[in-house]
């Protein structure tokens, strides 16, 4: 049994990483062609380019971090709140509410993006950043108020009537109670938003009409030309924040927490 | 009734929006499948673009490829993130690797995996370097097809390699909490190990593994740019079949692009319907 379980676990890690060798090391190659298990020549040329202003990686890259970021502090301004009504108070049409809060998470945004975008091109929307990050807020929103909505259930607002019942104004309860007592859900939360901002293809692609080129977009284009090398190294940069995040946050994510259900996508 | 005022007053902003973007989205592209566009004239409603769509045996090809991706997708992803949840259950040398593995994988956009799994498996890949090396084929031609074929492996492999880590993480978190105490006595009263998953912890497990399903069935039945570098040009999964009508420069096809979302949207609202109930049976057990 336990020799099984060793290869299971010798199976499942190789599984899981193997997929990122090749494109680590075309990152690093120069000319690897068929049949060598290994690039005859070791370059950093790739991460050179990619790293060059004429390659656009650089420009991609802050593009989608600076999406990243709008869509996320926009997800926290109002997901907050609506997470606070629905992990803290049991009311008539809860249930609805939730479910309205689910679909969009679950639902391929190609059904929505597509018929957003007619009303966008009215609204000069199209083809601009600021129409991305609206459209991103289709996944990131919900996401972030199930995230505070499960963060708000195991939240005692006890502690609030006891400040005010001492002589708190409002501003005061919130500053010095409940922010403090959220703030590690939030930034949790908000990192993970933005990873889901960070993922987004279609929604970009169909709104963005491929004048707003993030990572991805690029990551695509330099995929179907062939361009393995410059693959490589861009496919490298766009997983660097999810690993960052992954360090910084690894003992809250565990299934429990409702923050994964957003990653199934 | 204080209380009414506040929950409305801190639902009201972001049910607004996901109201305006979310629900106004589909709407519109619902109005549209039904070739009802006022500002550019088209004011009679039909059911036109459902009709063809309803006709062509394209759609029908493709529909077929799309629901077999995601079943089998979902299929050997959940049966494999249930051994690997069983597998990291107990602790063993490599746990701490192979747990860092599969949160990591959570983080990993869909994307880098499939060109990951194109440069593993295409005809050039390293497994087909591989395959040379072993003496097993002479050029890239004669390494099988997994990526661009016909059965879309690539894109299940894909799939599989994202979807484990997910479902895993869920499950894993279920039998953590449940604990091991059903299971014990099950095996004290003389059950088998098969005995006591089969009967004892499967049926615990089943409402948050299906609920956990429904969602990986959802994303890999709609997602586009998975398939858009996998798969093969003909048949098309129905996301790469609506994204082409609707960037076609033709603006007939664009209702009919608009009929197949709204396909893709029915099929994922009843993923919605299943996830919402497995949750509830999962609260009620």
């Amino acid at each position: 049994m336990a020799h099984l379980r060793r290869m299971a676990a010798i199976v499942l890690i190789s599984w899981l990483v193997l997929p990122l060798v090749p494109l680590a090391i075309w990152s690093f190659a120069r000319g690897w062609t068929f049949p060598n298990l290994l690039p005859q020549n070791w370059t950093l040329q790739p991460w050179a380019f990619a790293l060059s202003p004429q390659s656009g990686v650089l420009h991609s890259l802050w593009l989608t971090t600076g999406i990243a970021l709008a869509a996320t502090a926009l997800s926290v301004l109002l997901g907050v709140p609506a997470g606070r009504a629905l992990g803290q108070y049991k009311f008539r049409g809860k249930t609805l509410i939730e479910l309205i809060i689910l679909a969009p998470i679950i639902m391929p945004g190609i059904a929505v993006a597509m018929g957003l975008q007619s009303v966008f091109i009215g609204l000069h929307l199209n083809n601009t950043v600021t129409g991305v990050v609206l459209v991103h807020l289709i996944p990131t929103l919900p996401y972030m108020v199930l995230v505070m909505s499960g963060i708000f259930a195991a939240y005692d607002p006890l502690v609030e009537d006891q400040a005010r019942s001492l002589g708190a104004s409002p501003g005061q309860v919130f500053r010095h109670i409940t922010l403090p007592a959220i703030l590690p859900g939030i930034i949790v939360g908000a990192m993970f938003t933005f990873l889901v901002s960070w993922s987004q293809y279609i929604l970009t692609l169909v709104i963005g009409g491929g004048r707003v080129q993030t990572l991805p977009l690029l990551l695509f284009q330099f995929a179907t030309s062939g361009r393995n090398d410059i693959t490589g190294a861009i496919g490298m940069i766009y997983i660097l924040p999810g690993v960052l995040i992954l360090i910084l946050t690894a003992r809250h994510l565990t299934g429990r927490s409702s923050a994964i259900t957003g990653f199934g996508q | 009734m204080q209380d009414r005022l506040k929950i409305t007053l801190l639902l009201t902003p972001a049910l607004t929006v996901i109201g305006v973007l979310f629900f106004g989205g589909l709407g519109l592209s619902l109005l549209r499948s039904f070739n009802y566009m006022p500002i550019i004239g088209m004011n009679d409603p039909n059911l036109d673009a459902y009709r063809s769509v309803l006709a062509s045996p394209q759609v029908y090809r493709s529909l077929a490829l799309t629901l077999y991706i995601a079943a089998t997708s979902t299929l050997i992803a959940s049966v494999l993130a249930v051994a690997t949840a069983l597998l990291l259950r107990r602790s063993f040398r490599g746990r701490a690797i192979a747990s860092f593995l599969v949160h990591l994988n959570l983080t990993i956009p869909h994307l880098v995996g499939a060109i990951g799994i194109l440069y593993l498996f295409s005809q050039s890949g390293s497994f087909a370097r591989m395959a040379y090396g072993l003496g097993l084929i002479t050029k890239p031609a004669d390494f099988p097809a997994i990526v661009f074929d016909p059965y879309a492996i690539g894109i299940i492999a894909t799939y599989v390699w994202k979807e484990l880590p997910f479902i895993t993480v869920i499950t894993l978190a279920n039998m953590q909490t449940l604990g091991n105490d059903h299971e014990s006595v099950a095996r004290t009263l003389g059950a088998s190990r098969w005995q006591a998953f089969r009967h004892v912890l499967l049926p615990q497990i089943m409402p948050g593994l299906l609920s956990a399903s429904a969602i990986v069935f959802a994303f890999t039945f709609g997602a586009y740019e998975i398939p858009a570098l996998l798969g093969a040009s003909a048949p098309q999964t129905l996301p790469l079949m609506a994204y082409r009508g609707f960037t076609d420069v033709n603006l007939a096809s664009h209702p009919q692009a608009m009929a197949l979302a709204m396909l893709i949207a029915a099929v994922s609202a009843i993923m919605i319907a299943l996830y919402t109930r497995a949750l509830r049976n999962k609260r009620r057990g």
